[in-house]
Protein backbone atom coordinates (compact mmCIF):
# COMPACT_ATOMS: atom_id res chain seq x y z
CA UNK A 1 0.00 0.00 0.00
CA UNK A 2 1.35 3.31 -0.90
CA UNK A 3 1.89 5.50 2.06
CA UNK A 4 -0.03 8.85 2.39
CA UNK A 5 1.62 11.74 1.15
CA UNK A 6 1.05 14.39 4.26
CA UNK A 7 2.97 17.07 2.89
CA UNK A 8 0.40 19.17 2.45
CA UNK A 9 -1.00 18.74 5.76
CA UNK A 10 0.64 21.92 7.81
CA UNK A 11 -0.16 23.64 4.89
CA UNK A 12 -4.19 22.78 4.99
CA UNK A 13 -3.48 23.32 8.94
CA UNK A 14 -2.57 26.34 8.33
CA UNK A 15 -5.30 28.27 7.00
CA UNK A 16 -7.65 27.05 9.08
CA UNK A 17 -5.75 28.60 11.68
CA UNK A 18 -5.46 31.80 10.00
CA UNK A 19 -9.39 31.77 9.19
CA UNK A 20 -9.88 31.37 13.23
CA UNK A 21 -7.28 33.87 13.65
CA UNK A 22 -9.25 36.14 11.88
CA UNK A 23 -12.77 35.57 13.23
CA UNK A 24 -11.37 35.90 16.62
CA UNK A 25 -12.16 38.81 18.96
CA UNK A 26 -9.79 39.39 21.75
CA UNK A 27 -11.12 42.73 22.59
CA UNK A 28 -13.25 41.42 25.81
CA UNK A 29 -13.53 43.45 28.53
CA UNK A 30 -13.51 42.64 32.01
CA UNK A 31 -17.25 43.43 33.60
CA UNK A 32 -17.79 45.78 36.15
CA UNK A 33 -21.45 45.38 36.30
CA UNK A 34 -23.55 42.57 36.51
CA UNK A 35 -26.45 42.68 34.71
CA UNK A 36 -28.79 39.62 33.19
CA UNK A 37 -30.77 41.06 30.69
CA UNK A 38 -34.21 40.36 30.04
CA UNK A 39 -35.61 37.35 27.52
CA UNK A 40 -38.03 37.64 24.94
CA UNK A 41 -39.49 35.91 21.99
CA UNK A 42 -38.76 38.07 19.35
CA UNK A 43 -35.62 38.77 19.34
CA UNK A 44 -33.46 38.41 16.37
CA UNK A 45 -29.72 37.70 15.54
CA UNK A 46 -26.83 40.39 15.12
CA UNK A 47 -24.97 39.09 11.91
CA UNK A 48 -21.69 40.79 11.82
CA UNK A 49 -19.88 41.11 15.22
CA UNK A 50 -17.87 43.75 13.86
CA UNK A 51 -20.61 46.08 13.73
CA UNK A 52 -21.85 46.13 17.42
CA UNK A 53 -20.67 47.79 20.38
CA UNK A 54 -21.61 47.07 23.79
CA UNK A 55 -22.72 49.53 26.60
CA UNK A 56 -23.41 47.64 29.64
CA UNK A 57 -25.81 49.05 32.46
CA UNK A 58 -25.92 47.02 35.92
CA UNK A 59 -24.71 47.22 39.53
CA UNK A 60 -21.51 47.41 39.96
CA UNK A 61 -19.61 44.41 41.22
CA UNK A 62 -18.64 43.34 44.83
CA UNK A 63 -15.41 45.24 44.52
CA UNK A 64 -16.87 48.53 43.59
CA UNK A 65 -20.13 48.55 44.99
CA UNK A 66 -18.21 50.07 48.11
CA UNK A 67 -17.59 52.88 46.08
CA UNK A 68 -20.10 53.60 44.00
CA UNK A 69 -23.45 51.80 45.62
CA UNK A 70 -25.49 48.98 44.36
CA UNK A 71 -27.26 52.02 41.85
CA UNK A 72 -27.32 51.16 37.98
CA UNK A 73 -23.81 52.45 36.28
CA UNK A 74 -23.01 52.49 32.60
CA UNK A 75 -19.47 50.93 31.65
CA UNK A 76 -18.34 51.55 28.47
CA UNK A 77 -14.88 49.40 27.30
CA UNK A 78 -13.35 48.77 30.49
CA UNK A 79 -14.46 51.47 32.90
CA UNK A 80 -17.70 53.21 34.38
CA UNK A 81 -18.61 56.46 32.69
CA UNK A 82 -21.09 58.63 32.75
CA UNK A 83 -24.08 59.34 29.72
CA UNK A 84 -22.50 62.47 28.57
CA UNK A 85 -19.29 60.16 27.93
CA UNK A 86 -21.20 57.94 25.45
CA UNK A 87 -20.94 60.48 22.29
CA UNK A 88 -17.02 60.21 22.60
CA UNK A 89 -17.85 56.32 23.08
CA UNK A 90 -19.56 56.31 19.73
CA UNK A 91 -17.11 58.27 18.12
CA UNK A 92 -13.88 56.78 18.94
CA UNK A 93 -15.76 53.25 18.27
CA UNK A 94 -17.09 54.71 14.80
CA UNK A 95 -13.19 55.40 14.31
CA UNK A 96 -12.15 52.25 14.87
CA UNK A 97 -14.31 50.44 11.78
CA UNK A 98 -12.10 50.15 9.23
CA UNK A 99 -14.70 49.52 6.27
CA UNK A 100 -16.14 53.33 5.37
CA UNK A 101 -19.35 51.64 4.02
CA UNK A 102 -20.03 50.06 6.99
CA UNK A 103 -20.55 52.81 9.14
CA UNK A 104 -23.51 53.74 9.20
CA UNK A 105 -24.65 50.42 9.69
CA UNK A 106 -22.99 50.28 13.01
CA UNK A 107 -25.22 48.78 16.15
CA UNK A 108 -25.12 49.97 19.52
CA UNK A 109 -25.74 46.49 21.60
CA UNK A 110 -27.42 48.11 25.29
CA UNK A 111 -26.71 45.12 27.49
CA UNK A 112 -28.92 46.10 30.43
CA UNK A 113 -29.77 44.60 33.68
CA UNK A 114 -33.35 43.27 34.29
CA UNK A 115 -33.70 45.54 37.31
CA UNK A 116 -32.10 48.82 36.12
CA UNK A 117 -34.84 51.85 35.94
CA UNK A 118 -35.61 53.44 32.86
CA UNK A 119 -34.06 56.78 33.42
CA UNK A 120 -30.97 55.89 33.19
CA UNK A 121 -31.44 53.83 29.87
CA UNK A 122 -33.40 56.99 27.85
CA UNK A 123 -30.27 58.88 28.74
CA UNK A 124 -28.30 56.38 27.22
CA UNK A 125 -30.65 56.67 24.25
CA UNK A 126 -30.68 60.69 24.17
CA UNK A 127 -26.86 60.70 23.99
CA UNK A 128 -26.83 58.14 21.69
CA UNK A 129 -29.29 60.00 19.30
CA UNK A 130 -27.37 62.84 19.74
CA UNK A 131 -24.25 60.49 18.65
CA UNK A 132 -26.06 60.11 14.99
CA UNK A 133 -26.06 56.36 16.54
CA UNK A 134 -29.45 55.66 15.94
CA UNK A 135 -29.27 51.77 15.31
CA UNK A 136 -30.13 50.21 18.42
CA UNK A 137 -30.07 46.88 19.86
CA UNK A 138 -31.59 45.80 23.34
CA UNK A 139 -29.55 42.78 23.95
CA UNK A 140 -31.67 39.68 25.70
CA UNK A 141 -31.77 36.40 25.28
CA UNK A 142 -34.33 33.35 23.55
CA UNK A 143 -37.29 33.02 26.17
CA UNK A 144 -37.54 28.88 26.07
CA UNK A 145 -40.97 28.15 26.90
CA UNK A 146 -43.53 29.60 23.50
CA UNK A 147 -46.72 30.93 24.94
CA UNK B 1 36.93 19.82 2.07
CA UNK B 2 35.56 21.09 -1.11
CA UNK B 3 32.65 23.00 -1.41
CA UNK B 4 31.09 20.62 -3.95
CA UNK B 5 30.53 17.90 -1.20
CA UNK B 6 28.72 20.22 0.99
CA UNK B 7 25.00 19.79 1.26
CA UNK B 8 22.51 21.82 2.86
CA UNK B 9 20.39 19.72 5.60
CA UNK B 10 16.50 19.41 4.88
CA UNK B 11 14.53 20.88 7.87
CA UNK B 12 12.79 18.36 9.71
CA UNK B 13 9.50 20.04 9.02
CA UNK B 14 7.30 17.46 10.23
CA UNK B 15 6.64 18.49 13.17
CA UNK B 16 4.60 21.76 12.12
CA UNK B 17 1.59 20.28 11.32
CA UNK B 18 1.63 19.18 15.23
CA UNK B 19 2.39 22.99 16.24
CA UNK B 20 -0.12 24.61 13.86
CA UNK B 21 -2.76 21.70 15.63
CA UNK B 22 -1.99 23.29 18.39
CA UNK B 23 -2.37 26.53 17.85
CA UNK B 24 -5.54 25.78 15.51
CA UNK B 25 -6.84 24.45 19.02
CA UNK B 26 -6.05 27.93 20.94
CA UNK B 27 -7.85 30.18 18.69
CA UNK B 28 -11.04 27.63 18.25
CA UNK B 29 -11.47 27.86 21.35
CA UNK B 30 -11.44 31.22 22.61
CA UNK B 31 -13.24 32.19 19.19
CA UNK B 32 -16.82 33.33 20.37
CA UNK B 33 -18.74 32.27 17.38
CA UNK B 34 -22.45 32.95 19.66
CA UNK B 35 -23.51 36.21 18.39
CA UNK B 36 -25.38 38.73 20.43
CA UNK B 37 -28.99 38.37 20.18
CA UNK B 38 -31.89 41.26 21.30
CA UNK B 39 -34.43 43.38 19.38
CA UNK B 40 -33.95 46.10 17.42
CA UNK B 41 -34.53 49.26 17.21
CA UNK B 42 -33.78 52.60 15.03
CA UNK B 43 -33.97 55.82 17.23
CA UNK B 44 -35.11 58.73 15.58
CA UNK B 45 -33.06 61.13 14.17
CA UNK B 46 -31.87 64.45 16.90
CA UNK B 47 -32.89 67.71 15.72
CA UNK B 48 -32.70 70.15 18.61
CA UNK B 49 -35.18 72.44 16.37
CA UNK B 50 -38.10 70.14 15.83
CA UNK B 51 -38.74 70.04 20.04
CA UNK B 52 -41.09 72.45 19.90
CA UNK B 53 -43.32 71.64 17.04
CA UNK B 54 -45.73 68.89 18.35
CA UNK B 55 -46.93 66.97 14.73
CA UNK B 56 -50.61 66.57 14.49
CA UNK B 57 -51.45 62.85 14.39
CA UNK B 58 -55.84 62.57 13.95
CA UNK B 59 -56.59 60.84 17.48
CA UNK B 60 -57.78 57.12 15.75
CA UNK B 61 -54.67 56.86 14.26
CA UNK B 62 -52.84 56.79 17.90
CA UNK B 63 -52.31 54.32 20.54
CA UNK B 64 -50.55 55.28 23.54
CA UNK B 65 -48.84 53.30 25.92
CA UNK B 66 -47.73 53.83 28.83
CA UNK B 67 -45.77 52.46 31.57
CA UNK B 68 -46.18 54.46 35.31
CA UNK B 69 -43.46 53.89 37.89
CA UNK B 70 -45.37 51.09 39.62
CA UNK B 71 -44.84 49.50 36.27
CA UNK B 72 -48.56 49.19 35.77
CA UNK B 73 -49.46 49.19 31.90
CA UNK B 74 -52.04 51.88 30.69
CA UNK B 75 -53.22 51.41 27.17
CA UNK B 76 -55.46 54.50 25.66
CA UNK B 77 -56.86 54.24 22.06
CA UNK B 78 -60.18 54.42 20.17
CA UNK B 79 -61.59 51.67 21.71
CA UNK B 80 -59.82 50.94 24.92
CA UNK B 81 -58.81 52.98 28.06
CA UNK B 82 -57.38 51.63 30.91
CA UNK B 83 -54.74 49.20 32.60
CA UNK B 84 -53.66 45.85 31.09
CA UNK B 85 -51.30 43.44 31.63
CA UNK B 86 -48.47 42.63 29.72
CA UNK B 87 -50.27 39.20 27.92
CA UNK B 88 -53.36 41.49 26.57
CA UNK B 89 -50.58 43.84 24.76
CA UNK B 90 -49.97 41.93 21.36
CA UNK B 91 -53.84 41.54 20.94
CA UNK B 92 -54.59 45.28 21.66
CA UNK B 93 -51.65 46.48 19.54
CA UNK B 94 -52.70 43.67 16.49
CA UNK B 95 -56.55 44.95 16.20
CA UNK B 96 -55.18 48.46 16.30
CA UNK B 97 -52.45 48.18 13.77
CA UNK B 98 -54.96 45.62 11.31
CA UNK B 99 -58.07 47.10 11.67
CA UNK B 100 -59.80 44.70 10.49
CA UNK B 101 -63.36 45.55 11.08
CA UNK B 102 -62.73 49.41 9.27
CA UNK B 103 -63.85 50.32 12.81
CA UNK B 104 -63.44 54.33 12.68
CA UNK B 105 -62.36 54.78 15.83
CA UNK B 106 -59.21 52.28 15.39
CA UNK B 107 -56.62 53.54 12.51
CA UNK B 108 -57.49 55.02 8.90
CA UNK B 109 -57.03 52.82 6.08
CA UNK B 110 -55.25 54.07 3.04
CA UNK B 111 -54.06 52.53 -0.04
CA UNK B 112 -50.18 52.09 -0.55
CA UNK B 113 -48.88 51.57 -3.55
CA UNK B 114 -45.82 49.25 -2.35
CA UNK B 115 -42.72 49.68 -5.31
CA UNK B 116 -42.02 46.94 -6.74
CA UNK B 117 -45.17 45.28 -5.76
CA UNK B 118 -49.22 46.62 -5.97
CA UNK B 119 -51.29 48.75 -3.92
CA UNK B 120 -52.06 47.55 -0.60
CA UNK B 121 -54.66 48.80 1.59
CA UNK B 122 -53.16 49.94 4.84
CA UNK B 123 -53.13 51.33 8.12
CA UNK B 124 -49.70 52.97 7.95
CA UNK B 125 -50.54 56.68 9.52
CA UNK B 126 -50.86 54.52 12.93
CA UNK B 127 -48.31 55.52 15.91
CA UNK B 128 -47.77 53.74 19.04
CA UNK B 129 -46.71 56.25 21.47
CA UNK B 130 -44.58 54.49 24.13
CA UNK B 131 -44.01 56.61 27.10
CA UNK B 132 -41.97 55.54 30.62
CA UNK B 133 -41.20 57.03 33.77
CA UNK B 134 -37.66 57.74 34.91
CA UNK B 135 -38.83 55.42 37.54
CA UNK B 136 -40.11 52.31 35.46
CA UNK B 137 -38.36 48.69 35.57
CA UNK B 138 -36.50 48.31 32.14
CA UNK B 139 -37.57 44.06 32.18
CA UNK B 140 -41.17 45.33 32.25
CA UNK B 141 -40.37 48.12 29.62
CA UNK B 142 -38.42 45.22 27.30
CA UNK B 143 -41.35 42.86 27.68
CA UNK B 144 -43.56 45.75 26.64
CA UNK B 145 -41.30 46.37 22.89
CA UNK B 146 -41.02 42.66 22.86
CA UNK B 147 -45.11 42.12 22.74
CA UNK B 148 -45.33 44.75 20.28
CA UNK B 149 -43.17 43.25 17.94
CA UNK B 150 -44.90 39.99 18.52
CA UNK B 151 -47.85 42.09 17.47
CA UNK B 152 -46.18 42.93 13.98
CA UNK B 153 -44.27 39.82 13.32
CA UNK B 154 -47.58 37.89 13.54
CA UNK B 155 -49.45 40.55 11.30
CA UNK B 156 -46.57 39.93 8.56
CA UNK B 157 -46.90 36.21 8.93
CA UNK B 158 -50.50 35.91 8.71
CA UNK B 159 -50.10 38.50 5.63
CA UNK B 160 -47.07 36.75 3.97
CA UNK B 161 -49.08 33.46 4.41
CA UNK B 162 -52.41 34.56 2.78
CA UNK B 163 -51.04 36.92 0.35
CA UNK B 164 -47.48 35.22 -0.88
CA UNK B 165 -48.58 31.80 0.30
CA UNK B 166 -46.13 31.00 2.51
CA UNK B 167 -44.69 32.14 5.81
CA UNK B 168 -42.65 35.05 6.69
CA UNK B 169 -39.83 32.42 7.20
CA UNK B 170 -39.09 31.51 4.24
CA UNK B 171 -40.09 34.88 2.61
CA UNK B 172 -37.43 36.48 0.88
CA UNK B 173 -35.94 40.07 1.73
CA UNK B 174 -38.42 41.57 -1.47
CA UNK B 175 -40.84 39.61 0.00
CA UNK B 176 -40.55 40.93 3.71
CA UNK B 177 -39.55 44.34 2.77
CA UNK B 178 -43.80 43.94 1.02
CA UNK B 179 -44.90 42.36 4.40
CA UNK B 180 -43.11 45.62 6.41
CA UNK B 181 -44.52 48.18 4.13
CA UNK B 182 -47.99 46.28 4.50
CA UNK B 183 -47.35 46.70 8.39
CA UNK B 184 -44.74 49.14 9.46
CA UNK B 185 -43.29 49.14 12.45
CA UNK B 186 -44.50 52.66 14.16
CA UNK B 187 -43.03 52.68 17.61
CA UNK B 188 -42.47 56.15 18.75
CA UNK B 189 -40.97 56.76 21.87
CA UNK B 190 -41.81 60.19 23.77
CA UNK B 191 -39.17 62.34 25.45
CA UNK B 192 -38.82 60.55 29.33
CA UNK B 193 -40.74 62.78 31.67
CA UNK B 194 -38.75 63.78 34.63
CA UNK B 195 -41.51 64.71 37.54
CA UNK B 196 -38.71 66.07 39.66
CA UNK B 197 -36.78 62.68 40.21
CA UNK B 198 -33.47 62.52 42.40
CA UNK B 199 -30.63 62.46 39.78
Amino acid sequence: MPELNTSSLPDLIFSVLFFFMMVTSMREVTLKVQFTTPSGTEIEKLERKSLVSYIYIGSPTKEYRAQLGPASRIQLNDKFAEPTAIREFVKTERESMTSEKDKPFMKMSIKADVGTHMGIITDVKQELRKAQALNLVYSASLEKNAR
Amino acid sequence: MGKSNRKVPGLNASSTADISFILLIFFLITTSMDTDTGLTRRLPEWDPNAEEQEVKIKERNIMTVQVNKNNEIFVKNGVINRVIEVEELKDIAKEFIDNPDDNPLLPMKEEYDVPGFRVVITTMKHVISLQTDRDTNYEVYFKVQNELSKAYNELRDVWCRQVLGKSWKLCNDDERAFAKAMYPSKISEAEPKTYGTAQ
